[in-house]
């Protein structure tokens, strides 16, 4: 009686000191959850085959910006100009480039469903709180195309602050046209350029 | 016309571009002036190219552009493990010795890739990326119409390639025409997809395929990517 107690309870005492460690998912798994998750709707769903835009945002805003930390990455993408920016200008920012991003990852979402993925080890020490995750997009006859998150732990989570194609941050790749804005038109006319650049992209796909 | 090409490059590249000088702002493409034009040169161009590359899509199947794609790459093999060896990485340039031999005997000429299944991972490697292994600055920036953004140091490189095609010295002219005919197009079919994500993503596109060309050739020398 003592013995089969010990075999069925003892385990499971082990298990609770690491318990509060599990409820924090690994990068890795994160990454390849949520894309796994999204390929699989996009590539059932009619309305986003026929390339409904409407639904497919839809998808990323429910499924994929939760992962995605988008105070850091407009940060990221503004540059040094941020800390010269108002709390309320901030605001704009975030929301206006959120929205573009949205409509980026929608469209590559669209053009790349059907191809296949490769997710490579995670390199990471457990006491990191920054680490990447690395994705190969497979393509014939070529070398496969890399995509990197950059991941930073959080309370809630592990959350996307950069995104890398092919060693290219698409975040900082904003870097130079931002900061040419704002050297002409200020804080106040890069929102207007990207807001004019979302309100173009929502008239022409619908 | 590799020939007569590669002439007309070299005299422009190093011929310091005099007609063309602008007082440009932007220290990292003085001659944005001039790349603007052939951009829109360019931009014109596909407006064959990409009707053409869509069609190819439409009508090839999947499995059909896969063997296509395996073969061109394979050709692309041999010079990408050259490079390899020129930059040092000598694992990697027996990798694709490896890729080349495995992939034209079993591989059928090439249009399967066993290779990639063995774990014998395909490179991207190209001259202009030696060049910049070995110390060469980028020089300034171009965009050259039918071949697409280069620096001048990217350009001389894209000169060597050429040379390097096992194509270039195919004697049967009609059926090296067409292999690079259909090299051509399937090349293009490949950006259709990326295509798509530049115009959400690009205020200018101009300028967002130029930062990218740039900070992606760093990457490539570096072997980040």
């Amino acid at each position: 009686m003592k013995s089969i107690f010990l075999k069925f309870a003892l385990p499971f005492f082990l298990l609770l000191p690491s318990a509060p460690l599990l409820a924090q998912e690994m990068p890795d798994a994160l990454v390849k959850r949520v894309t796994e998750e999204v390929l699989e709707i996009a590539r059932q769903d009619k309305a986003i085959q026929s390339g409904d835009m409407k639904k497919i945002i839809e998808l990323v805003d429910t499924k994929v910006l939760p992962h995605f930390n988008f105070d850091h990455m407009t940060a990221l993408a503004v540059g040094r100009d941020w800390n010269k920016t108002t709390p309320e200008q901030k605001k704009s920012l975030i929301t206006q480039f959120r929205l573009l991003l949205v409509r980026t990852y929608a469209n590559s979402l669209t053009a790349y469903r059907d191809q296949n993925l490769r997710y490579r080890p995670l390199k990471m020490q457990p006491e990191d709180i920054e680490t990447l995750v690395r994705v190969e997009i497979l393509q014939p006859g070529s070398k496969p195309i890399l995509l990197s998150y950059s991941l930073e732990k959080q309370d809630n989570g592990w959350k996307v602050f950069d995104v890398a194609v092919a060693g290219v941050s698409l975040v900082s790749n904003y870097r130079d046209t931002f900061a040419n804005e704002i050297r002409a038109n200020g804080i106040e006319g890069l929102i207007k350029m990207l807001a004019g650049k979302n309100k173009q992209l929502e008239t022409r796909q619908k | 016309m590799g020939r007569f090409f590669s002439a007309v490059l070299l005299c422009v590249v190093f011929g310091g571009l005099a007609g063309c000088a602008t007082t440009g702002s932007n220290p990292k493409d003085p001659y944005e002036k001039f790349n603007r034009t052939m951009f829109s040169v360019n931009e014109g161009l596909d407006t064959v190219a990409k009707p053409i590359a869509q069609g190819y899509n439409a009508v090839v199947p999947m499995p059909l552009r896969v063997v296509i794609g395996n073969f061109f790459g394979n050709l692309g093999d041999v010079w990408i493990s050259v490079n390899n060896f020129l930059q040092g990485n000598i694992e990697k340039g027996f990798s694709d010795i490896g890729r080349v031999l495995i992939n034209t005997t079993v591989g059928f000429c090439g249009i399967f890739d066993f290779a990639s299944e063995m774990g014998l991972e395909k490179h991207s490697e190209d001259f202009g990326q030696t060049l910049g292994k070995w110390g060469v600055e980028p020089g300034p920036y171009f965009f050259w119409p039918a071949i697409g953004p280069r620096t001048a140091r990217d350009t001389l490189g894209w000169v060597v390639d050429m040379r390097a095609d096992p194509l270039y010295d195919m004697r049967d002219v009609a059926a090296r025409n067409a292999l690079r005919g259909t090299r051509m197009v399937e090349g293009r079919a490949r950006l259709l997809q990326a295509e798509s994500v530049l115009d959400a993503a690009a205020f200018d596109k101009y300028e967002y395929i130029r930062d990218l060309y740039l900070r992606s050739r760093e990457a490539a020398i570096k072997d980040e990517d």
